[in-house]
């Protein structure tokens, strides 16, 4: 009897610990008063202004643009790298293969960012591309960070499944390519909506990566948000958190969804 | 035969992409590393040299640079000290609630572990922000201490390293938790009872049969927080105070402000040398070890 309190009072601790700040931002999203802090009254003002500012919405269009983009890449190339990895056995120089595909997920954000900068810099000495950085070279950066988080799953996936599957169907005549589209691209199928997903998510929260990589028109939407709550506090940040803290739980909960890991 | 083109082209697309896009950057790194430095644009000099016949121009003076002034070193120890600590808590906070879901039947299990992780998906950025409003001066936090009795003044929560730890364990968190319920997920509970009618109490199976059976997830779920935690710069940039100075910005600021490009390529390539190159070694290693055990 006494561990099952202990148990529920643990779990309802730990939840009320991750929800409460997200809480807080939503609930003064709606305070009237200019000054954050102080409660005036409730009132969608706020969201008002949100709506009618021009930087923040064309931030915003331009982040969807990009993480849109380079999810669909960072999928098409995880999964390549999954199959390889699961399926493939000859790859040369696999511990290499091995290493370009992982030491994105660990190395922090900043030397990836400022890699890629200079990267593009020299890039631009040598061949004269790319002249200056933008949207474009957000693009690259993070299709190469996002590639590694998808490859992970597609490589959980395929080996969950069983091979013999494959083989069988190989047995009864299909030849390579029909296996692939037939059979293992369906049975994968929810695994890579998840994978995009994923890749799309962090895209669009990216700050770091974007702020090394960032060129004229290219001020994607948590370089704006930074830039206004860096020093201080928004109240039309506060109206956007709450919104988009709405539409990404959503789009992890269609996450959880699609990747069968996480069914029992 | 045709499938063999088709392995080719599945295993050489994204090699070719990461080869460009991931390897050749971070040798640029290196090489700018060691070039020697200079005003100018870019303000480093080439590391090959051809006006005097063929010669190779380059200097370790960045490394001698960055690791005997003790503001570089003393920010790198000072981010490693912020990772340990945060790493610690994390694991005091995630350990007990990723074993309480594990053990919770299957049902509820899932709709715990999604609550949980859920957090994790909405934006970085504005849960960081988020602690900025609690932790401020007329902030949530004051007002209740206020309320309580506890002081008499507003406390300045906001600014400082404590600050910074606070939102580190709290964005970080779900990182912890997500390796260290997949290996509590798959242990038998019953050892837990067969421990107890052996005879053993709670503090003794705790430390007899339950942490040494989830050592691998502790240590998977620490490496996730501990390493992007020595390179965070977002979190000391929007909660932190002059207090403290960590790698992060140090590296940022190197690049931005000094531009000393060499010297800011310096401190990045020993970050990937001191940090990330042993975790990836131990990874290749343990692959290759799983993989050979499995056949």
């Amino acid at each position: 009897m006494k561990s099952s309190l202990i148990k529920s009072a643990v779990i309802f601790l730990g939840l009320f610990f991750l929800y409460f700040p997200i809480l807080v931002l939503i609930f003064y999203s709606f305070n009237e008063n200019k000054r954050v802090m102080v409660w005036k009254g409730f009132s969608l003002r706020w969201y008002n202004e949100l709506f009618n500012n021009e930087q923040i919405i064309e931030s915003f269009i331009i982040s969807i643009k990009i993480a849109a983009l380079s999810a669909t890449f960072a999928t098409i190339l995880g999964v390549m790298i999954g199959y390889s990895l699961v399926r493939i056995r000859k790859i040369p120089f696999k511990s290499f293969y091995i290493f370009l595909s992982s030491t994105p997920l660990v190395l922090p954000e900043l030397i990836l960012g400022l890699s890629m900068l200079l990267f593009f810099i020299s890039l631009n000495n040598v061949i004269g591309f790319p002249s200056s950085r933008g949207q474009l070279t957000i693009f690259i950066s993070h299709v190469t960070f996002c590639i590694a988080f998808v490859a992970i799953i597609i490589q959980a996936r395929l080996t969950d499944f069983n091979k013999n599957i494959e083989e069988a169907a190989m047995d009864l005549g299909y030849n390579y390519s029909r296996v692939l589209y037939k059979i293992t691209l369906p049975i994968i199928l929810p695994s890579i909506i998840a994978g995009w997903l994923l890749a799309f998510t962090i895209s669009l929260d990216d700050l770091v990566v974007a702020s090394f990589t960032t060129g004229p028109g290219a001020n994607t939407l948590p370089i704006v948000v930074f830039s206004k709550v860096r020093l201080g506090l928004s109240p039309e940040v506060n109206a956007l958190s709450a919104i988009l803290m709405f539409a990404l739980i959503i789009i992890g909960l269609f996450y959880f969804y699609f990747n069968k890991k996480f069914k029992h | 035969m045709k499938n063999k083109l088709f392995e080719k082209y599945f295993v050489f697309s994204p090699y070719f992409w990461l080869v460009l896009f991931f390897f050749i950057p971070l040798a640029i790194i290196f090489k700018i590393s060691i070039s020697v430095s200079e005003w100018g644009m870019p303000p480093y000099q080439d590391i090959f040299l051809f006006d005097n016949g063929f010669k190779i121009n380059t200097t370790f003076e960045n490394y001698v640079y960055i690791f005997s002034d003790y503001y570089y070193i003393g920010s790198f120890v000072n981010s490693l000290i912020l990772a340990l600590i945060s790493t610690f808590f994390c694991l005091l906070i995630g350990f007990p609630l990723a074993f309480y879901i594990a053990t919770s039947n299957i049902r509820l299990r899932n709709i715990l572990l999604v609550l949980v992780i859920i957090p994790f998906w909405s934006s970085f950025l504005l849960r960081v922000y988020a602690w900025k409003i609690i932790l401020q001066n007329n902030g949530i936090l004051n007002v209740i201490l206020l309320n309580l009795g506890i002081t008499s003044e507003p406390l300045q929560l906001l600014y400082n390293q404590y600050a910074v730890i606070m939102g580190i364990v709290y964005t970080y968190l779900p990182l912890m938790i997500l390796p260290l319920y997949g290996y509590l997920n798959k242990f038998d509970l019953n050892l837990i009872e067969a421990s107890k009618d052996l005879g053993l109490n709670r503090i003794k199976t705790f430390f007899k049969v339950i942490l040494p059976l989830s050592v691998p997830g502790i240590v998977a779920g620490s490496l996730l927080v501990f390493i992007p935690v020595v390179g965070e710069f977002i979190i000391p940039e929007m909660l932190g105070g002059s207090d403290r100075l960590y790698y992060g910005k140090i590296l940022w600021e190197e690049f931005f402000v000094n531009r000393n490009w060499p010297g800011a390529s310096a401190l990045a390539f020993s970050g990937i040398i001191i940090l990330v190159l042993p975790i990836v070694i131990f990874q290749i290693l343990y692959s290759r070890w799983s993989q050979k055990n499995e056949i």
